[in-house]
């Protein structure tokens, strides 16, 4: 069981600068992010696009401005659940909680920070009939185990970097890769849109383009697709396959965290403007997951709800402790790690 | 003339009458939330950048509209739901050309 004092949900630049504010008040953290790397949104969606309204950076790419957090954080030495989705709370007598994720892993702490966003981001599924039949018997949304595939007729659907990086790889790996895109264009890498040209021109990949999977068929398992051309003619191919790996992105959903009990509105959870506390105590909500009156979806709003949500765990955690809020320029960084950052000292010399 | 007509017709079929401003730097899907004719959390996921299709509708009248951009176009080939006359709303910047715009919001994705 891992063990902390505040326990964040969610990566993202909220959570991250939580572990920053926790620190300055000499209290652990440790994340649980579904996604494999910190920075939610910012590393997933945009992490090449600029933020222009982060205080003191006039321009800041997405994905530097989560670099710059873990900087900021690295000396407070956070632990990190990744690639797991927190799915069940359970409040013990002592008041504290325990967070089990969606592959069993389990997290104690007398304080939970909701730092989740728009949610965990989960596979986006194309509209078939019998897809869900075929789950996990020929039909994958992410590829864990590429030797799965190891001699294998293998077709993968999707116009972005992950089909076109999973196709060039596994063109080694499968008997047979076919891609198929809805359009005869790809948004990815240059360098992964001429490989995948390379492959289609010497045979080791089939491409169809423009075209769509628009059936599955098997008895038990995945036998084959149905394949309808985009053209005027809307040819039809039926291609046997053993797997179909359709990566359409992801897209965010709030998950199981909306069957925690807390009172949610307009897909919120709604929060206590005074510490950002939910419904239920100790479990706090901030950043895009949260809602109050005027409440704005910005990177610099989640950072002051962090900070506030910080002290009044520091409140909790420690209820007899006096404390009175210092400024970093006064009281200097001491990491966990043993280093100090303060402002170097005056110089006091006569002049003479 | 800073406001025009717009026709919305929700994810549940009724037909919204509205007033969309020019001057405010605004596009469709941003119209939308501000009348909040889908639930908060259903539209405009990504804020605008194109780059989820919670903000696609189908543009019902025969308003000339701009180009799609690369980015639109790109997204709209790996949505669902995709008809030949749809659009992502966060894309459609509003100007007095669009008066008497009619659009159907998309299904939500589940």
């Amino acid at each position: 069981m891992i063990k902390t004092d505040i326990l964040i949900i969610g990566a993202g630049p909220t959570g991250l600068f939580a572990v920053f504010e926790a620190g300055l008040l000499k209290l652990k953290c440790h994340l649980i992010d579904a996604l494999p790397q910190a920075g939610g949104q910012c590393s997933e969606i945009y992490p090449k696009k600029p933020i222009y309204d982060i205080p003191g950076f006039p321009e800041v790419l997405a994905g530097d401005l989560v670099d710059n957090l873990m900087e900021q954080i690295k000396s407070f030495q956070p632990g990190f659940t990744l690639g797991e989705r927190a799915e069940t709370i359970k409040k013990l007598d002592d008041g504290t909680f325990v967070v089990t994720t969606n592959k069993g892993t389990e997290h104690h702490a007398p304080i939970v920070a909701i730092a989740g966003g728009l949610g965990s981001f989960e596979p986006r599924k194309p509209l078939l009939d019998n897809l869900s039949k075929f789950e996990d018997n020929g039909v994958a949304y992410m590829i864990k185990d590429p030797e799965v595939y190891r001699d294998k007729k293998v077709v993968i659907a999707g116009g972005g970097d992950s089909a076109l990086d999973w196709s060039i790889f596994l063109s080694d790996v499968a008997s047979q890769v076919t891609l198929v895109h809805r359009r005869n264009e790809f948004r990815g890498a240059l360098d992964s849109v001429e490989k995948v040209q390379e492959l289609k021109n010497s045979g080791k990949l089939n491409l169809i383009t423009p075209a769509e999977i628009i059936a599955l068929n098997g008895e038990e398992k995945l036998e084959s697709v149905l394949i309808r051309k985009i053209s005027d003619a809307k040819e039809e191919i039926t291609l046997e396959v053993d797997n179909f790996i359709p990566l359409f992105g992801l897209s965010p959903k709030l998950g199981p965290i909306g069957d925690w009990g807390l009172e949610i509105e307009k897909n919120a959870i709604k929060v206590d403007t005074f510490d950002y506390q939910t419904n239920i105590q100790g479990i706090y909500a901030i950043g895009d997951v949260n809602t109050y009156p005027g409440k704005l979806k910005l990177i610099l709003c989640g950072f002051h709800e962090a900070t506030l949500m910080c002290q009044s765990a520091f409140q909790k955690i420690h209820p007899d402790k006096k404390y009175v809020m210092k400024y970093t320029t006064v009281g200097g960084v001491s990491g966990f790690d043993g280093t100090k950052k303060e402002a170097p000292k005056a110089v006091v010399k006569t002049i003479e | 003339m800073t406001d025009i007509k717009i026709k919305i017709i929700d994810r549940e079929g009724v037909l919204h009458e509205i007033d969309a401003p020019t001057d405010m730097n605004m596009n469709l899907m941003e119209v939308v939330r501000s009348y909040e004719l889908a639930p908060e959390g259903t539209i405009g996921i990504c804020g605008g950048m194109a780059m989820c299709a919670s903000c696609q509708c189908y543009v019902v009248s025969d308003t000339e509209l701009p180009e799609m951009s690369d980015d639109e176009e790109a997204m709209l080939s790996e949505a669902f739901n995709v008809k030949d006359n749809s659009r992502l709303g966060c894309q459609l910047h509003i100007t007095e050309e669009m008066d008497g715009l009619e659009v159907e919001l998309a299904p939500e994705e589940l």
